[in-house]
């Protein structure tokens, strides 16, 4: 112990003094080195966590922009409306969970109380629409038509309806001019889920709680333009909520305009004709089965031809699209979903596909004319065409001997198609093809656009079905396994015995799919979407349009963002000559061929029409589906309508009338002054200073106006007043008888008959899912939100040929 | 006489002013001025930081930003006049002043439990007398160190001993234990200061080591029996616990951590700037100019600003320790190892908990945390220090 002599200090002390003194700066150093971790390695984190902290937002909404059609008519837009919403969060803190709040709020609103209570309730798997699938946090609207009386009450009685508020909000509209729809095609609006909002979080255009989503239609696909830039005030507030900075303010960016093609004038005619149509075949006996025709769905499309744009598009059965706004109420959710419904929420002009009968005939004529057979040549209309034992009939027989294409398509003879497409299967190596097929049928009807989808710009398209080899093999390899154990059973049904030659053959193309191919029966699928787009290319001279409906997208300054040019996706497989013959064939079918019964006393000279007729025959007891496919050198019109018979019988009546909407034509004649659309419409609609898009005059205040307008272009086409005297009504009259007949030809699988397994057409116990109604659930994602898919129908469908 | 002792510089004949400062004793050189300074510099920060975290606290200070900016300027006033008249009489002098400056420390800890006493967050520890809320447990820190100064160091300092006898040690340990017994009930942190400072004392002072291992056992122990017999509430458990985990007490002191750090956090390198501070200014750090007033520092003057708090504090913790080296007595020596453990772990647990490695204790940061009775102990504190240093008063 060696005392230090300066402070007499013993070393046991100095020592200890040492030791406090490193511990007390390792304990510093300690806070130190924390010190850095927090600020130097974390700062940044914790900084956007102060910056969260002390910064409330508060969002308006933005007013999302309008869809207008072709004349700047709008057919989608905003009003305001009282609107009641309840929040949740508020409720949940009263002693009932807000239930009494809630009966006391229906019986204001007069609701009942059940309907309040399940629109507030939350969305889950279990839970059945309606259902509230957004935040829960955000407010819930009960009701967008609360009357004022209704609001006052609301207000002035807050402390009886806590957590309920009523205010004046922008809801979308839609509001139908002339009566127009359009309910599938502009689709629908509901709000966003977490996750959605979570998904978009990193994104340029985040989500916010309150927004709503288009979920089909023009709604969704347009959604981005349409939806605008909530605006955003942020400010800056103690932990108290208190407002401490400046507010920092984004201001809402309204959502664009959108311009379509569409003509609501015309989309009126065309929904009031389809559904015309359809009840007038429900009022029609159907010989073949009995009973009168179902006419359970349709779909009608009127394009442009030379730019693919789409002048009208309807979906039979449809539904208001109003229903939607606010919240859709139980009583209309059931209506749409419930069964009898037939699902209005598919838009079968995309979603709806089948097989397109006698009009697939321009593509089996061009397919032999590519393969090398010359257009005009003869080729023998027998009554009937045999292969291995099994016949293939034309309808009730009939008998035209040798025949041009182009007269086989008029008289949509079948047995001169079968006859290519067996000589074309058998140059292919028949039952045991060649290494490289040629496939002239197959590869022409790919190339006419079938079998994938257009790209039309509205969601859930379907591509149809070109049932080729490899689409054979595909199906083969899906379904073997199926085949091959009911094959390996004792059962010696007619369904066994298909099975056992499908699991063993299934993959081989046949003679017979190659026959039923060719005149679009059996397992090829079309949309009209895809029909439309196949005529108007012949009607324009072979190009393919990718079809459009929205034309423009129009910032609410009337700045125009974006102008979508019409897009050709190809060429049609088929020479000039063959194209002009296609136009001269179908114009035949108009005047003296299968349509020409319906289109009698047509100014054909002053407006050429050409079209086809199409009818399919349905599986089982289905009854026959109608199409008719028309077109001009401007447009193209194409409607089907399942289960109503045959093309011309079921649409004829319907698709004139749209015609003579479209040109004017009044008796025989064409009235300019009530044209709708003598050309198609290629200027944008007008757009005033303040960004605005100005609708064309008010129809009936102006008509005076519209009528000097129209003669004056009337005036200028030379062709004012002019009447047609469309040959000797005589002929047409018996031109009409003639085409009634004929119009079905052979019926080479009747419905519902088994065929012979042998027969070696085998396809058609498996065409099981292609159907009108399945299209949008096989397609991709049904519309959203619906509590579960569209049911996929187990329908059979096998159609006939005209 | 008194006239005569109230002049700082009346020393002996008078050789004039300007010799008396400037000559080889005088107390200009004698003053351990880097310590003053350090220890000024800090008050100083600590103001504006307080300044800066009651602003805008209208609920508190009357609807005057300044009102606590004032405030605390008095109490570094008065701090300074405390360590100079500690200074001027001397930590020997007051020697004989040390049994009755324990007893009225005593009085006033007992006298928090009459209805003069205030209850602030949950602790028992304020006394309120005319509008001023005073913490005698400040002083009793003061009246601790220089209590067992005075017991350990009698006998070696007579030079009867190299080190403190077992029977001086258990008196001071006893000397010690009422205090601690008063204010372990409701303050845990003076509690834990106060066992840390008797800790101190007894390594700096030479007993032998079993003591300290001891009293650390005995702590340990009788935190044990603490938890297991269930003395503490739930809610103290909790508050204890948070620091680690603030879900354990989410809308409480987890909060609190959490929103600490997170205003530590986003000062990052170089701060928001005093007055800036977001987390600051929308008050979401609870006693941010008290207890949690080093959260102001990291926010608004970043790691440059409040890593130089952590310097200035070594730097007054190493005078400190230099003057407990160079002390020629034990008194000395133990008075300044006292204020070193009392400082050392109030700031290690002051800024560890605000930085959310030590769990949340009412243990304001010397020097800085708003507080009149604070700043009046740690003056004392230094006044003391300087007094070690200067071995003599300003009078002698």
């Amino acid at each position: 112990m060696t005392n230090i002599p300066e402070t007499g200090r013993t070393s046991r002390i100095t020592i200890r003094l040492v030791v406090i003194q490193i511990l007390v700066f390792s304990l510093l150093l300690t806070l130190g080195g924390r010190l850095w971790y927090l600020q130097i390695r974390q700062g940044d984190e914790f900084a956007a966590e102060a910056a969260g902290n002390h910064v409330q937002q508060v969002v308006q909404p933005a007013v999302r922009g309008s869809i207008v059609d072709a004349r700047g008519v709008p057919i989608a837009d905003n009003e305001t409306r009282l609107v009641v919403s309840v929040d949740r969060t508020e409720l949940s803190k009263l002693p009932d969970d807000g239930e009494e709040v809630l009966a006391d709020l229906a019986e204001l609103l007069e609701l009942s109380e059940e309907e309040v209570a399940h629109r507030v309730r939350l969305c889950d798997a279990e839970t059945p629409q309606p259902c509230w699938n957004g935040s829960p946090y955000q407010p819930i609207p009960i009701t967008d038509e609360a009357t004022t009386e209704q609001t006052l009450q609301i207000r002035e009685r807050a402390e009886e309806f806590p957590g309920v508020s009523a205010e004046p909000t922008a809801v979308r509209r839609y509001p139908a001019p002339e009566g127009a729809r359009s309910a599938q095609v502009l689709g629908y609006l509901s709000p966003v889920t977490d996750e959605e909002v979570a998904e978009s979080e990193d994104t340029d255009s985040p989500l916010l709680r309150s927004d709503q989503i288009g979920r089909s239609g023009l709604e969704r696909t347009y959604d981005s333009y349409l939806r605008g830039e909530s605006g955003v005030t942020r400010y800056e507030v103690d932990k108290f909520g208190r407002v401490l900075g400046e507010a920092e303010n984004d201001p809402a960016m309204a959502g664009a305009n959108v311009v379509t093609s569409l003509d609501s004038r015309l989309q009126a005619v065309v929904e009031e004709e389809l559904v015309g149509a359809m009840e007038r075949a429900q009022a029609e006996h159907d010989d073949i089965t009995g009973r009168n025709y179902e006419a359970d769905s349709g779909a009608a499309v009127v394009l442009e031809n030379d730019t693919g744009r789409v002048v009208a598009m309807a979906s039979a059965p449809d539904y208001d699209p109003n229903v939607w706004v606010g919240g859709i109420s139980s009583d209309e959710y059931a209506r749409l979903t419930d069964e009898d419904a037939n699902d209005p929420l598919i838009n079968r002009a995309i979603q709806g596909q089948g097989p397109p009968g006698s009009t697939f005939k321009v593509v089996s004529s061009t397919a032999a004319v590519n393969a090398g057979y010359d257009f005009d040549s003869r080729y023998n209309c027998s009554s009937s065409y045999d292969i291995g034992g099994q016949t293939f009939r034309n309808f009730e027989s009939s008998s035209y001997g040798p025949i041009s294409l182009g007269q086989a398509i008029e008289v949509s003879c079948n047995t001169v198609f079968y006859g290519l497409a067996h000589r074309e299967w058998q140059r292919d190596g028949g039952n045991n093809p060649v290494d490289e097929p040629n496939d002239y049928f197959f590869n022409t009807a790919h190339g006419f656009g079938l079998g994938t989808q257009t790209g039309i710009d509205l969601p859930n398209e379907v591509p149809g079905r070109i049932p080729d080899r490899q689409w054979k093999q595909d199906y083969w390899e899906a379904n073997k396994d199926e085949w091959c154990e009911i094959a390996e059973s004792d059962r010696d049904d007619y369904p066994a015995r298909i099975a056992r030659e499908n699991c063993t053959e299934g993959m081989k193309m046949r003679a017979g799919d190659m026959l039923n191919f060719s005149i679009g029966q059996g397992d090829v699928l079309v949309t009209p979407i895809q029909l439309a787009t196949v005529y108007a290319a012949i009607g324009n001279g072979g190009t393919l349009y990718q079809p459009s409906v929205g034309k423009a997208v129009v910032a609410a300054d009337g700045r125009v963002i974006e102008e979508f040019e019409p897009q050709a996706t190809g060429e049609l497989p088929a020479d000039e000559q063959t194209i002009e013959d296609l136009r001269d064939a179908t114009a035949s079918v108009i005047t003296t061929g299968s349509a020409a019964w319906k289109f009698g006393g047509w100014p054909q000279n002053e407006i050429p029409l050409h079209g086809k007729t199409g009818t399919a025959e349905g599986a089982g007891d289905q009854q026959t589906s109608s199409w008719l496919a028309t077109f001009t050198d401007d447009y193209t019109v194409v409607m089907t309508i399942s289960q109503a018979g045959t093309g011309s019988g079921a649409s004829g009546d319907a698709v004139r009338h749209i015609w003579e909407a479209i040109y004017g034509v009044q008796g025989g004649g064409v009235n300019e002054d009530a044209a709708l659309l003598p050309e198609p419409i290629t200027e944008l609609p007008e757009i005033d200073e303040t960004g605005a898009i100005v609708p064309p005059p008010d129809e009936d205040e102006d008509a005076d106006e519209e009528r000097d307008a129209s003669g004056e272009a009337g005036q200028e086409q030379g062709q004012p007043g002019e009447t047609f005297d469309q040959g000797d009504p005589g002929g047409q009259g018996d031109q009409g008888d003639a085409g009634e007949q004929p119009e079905g030809a052979e019926q080479f699988v009747p419905g519902g008959t088994p065929l012979p397994p042998d027969a070696g057409d085998s396809q058609a116990s498996w065409d099981a899912r292609a159907s009108w109604n399945a299209g949008a659930s096989r397609a991709g994602p049904a519309p959203v939100p619906l509590a579960e898919n569209p049911p996929e129908r187990e329908t059979q469908t096998r159609r006939e040929d005209e | 006489m008194n006239n005569h002792h109230l002049r700082v510089d009346g020393l002996g004949p008078d050789p004039g002013p300007w010799r008396r400062l400037t000559a080889r004793d005088s107390v200009l050189r004698r003053v351990d001025w880097v310590l003053l300074l350090a220890a000024l510099a800090l008050s100083v920060i600590g103001i504006l930081l307080v300044w800066s975290a009651t602003r805008n606290r209208t609920e508190i200070n009357s609807g005057d930003p300044h009102y606590f900016l004032v405030r605390q300027g008095i109490n570094l006033a008065l701090g300074l006049a405390l360590a100079v008249g500690v200074m001027w009489l001397g930590h020997h002098r007051l020697r004989s002043a040390v049994p009755l400056f324990f007893a009225f420390s005593m009085l006033f800890m007992l006298l928090v439990f009459t209805p003069l006493g205030t209850e602030i967050n949950g602790q028992r520890a304020w006394l309120s007398i005319g509008g001023y809320t005073l913490q005698p447990g400040e002083f009793a820190k003061v009246a601790i160190i220089l209590g067992m100064a005075v017991i350990l160091a009698d006998q070696v300092d007579a030079g009867d001993r190299d080190y403190p006898s077992r029977r001086a040690v258990l008196q001071a340990l006893a000397l010690a234990t009422a205090p601690l017994c008063v204010v372990v009930i409701d303050d845990m942190g003076m509690a834990m200061v106060l066992s840390v400072i008797v800790l101190g004392i007894l390594l700096a002072s030479g007993a032998p080591l079993k003591w300290s291992i001891g009293l650390m056992l005995a702590g340990v122990v009788g935190a044990a029996l603490v938890w297991a017999l269930g003395v503490l509430d739930d809610y103290q458990l909790d508050r204890f616990a948070a620091f680690a985990d603030p879900s354990r007490d989410p809308a409480g002191v987890g909060y609190n951590t959490n929103q600490a750090r997170i205003a530590i956090g986003s000062g990052q390198l170089d701060g928001k700037g005093l007055f800036q501070g977001t987390q600051t200014t929308g008050q979401f750090v609870p006693e941010q100019h008290t207890d949690f007033i080093f959260t102001v520092a990291g926010e608004e003057l970043g790691f440059l600003g409040a890593g130089g708090i952590i310097v200035l504090i070594g730097v007054v913790l190493w005078r400190a320790l230099r003057i407990a080296r160079d002390s020629s007595e034990l008194y000395g020596t133990i008075i300044a190892a006292g204020i070193v453990a009392w400082f050392a772990f109030q700031c290690f647990e002051n800024i560890g908990m605000a930085l959310g490695i030590m769990p949340v204790a009412g243990v304001p940061l010397p020097f800085l945390s708003y507080g009149g009775t604070a700043m009046f102990a740690v003056w004392i504190a230094i006044g003391l220090l300087q007094s070690v240093r200067m071995k003599r008063p300003l009078t002698a």
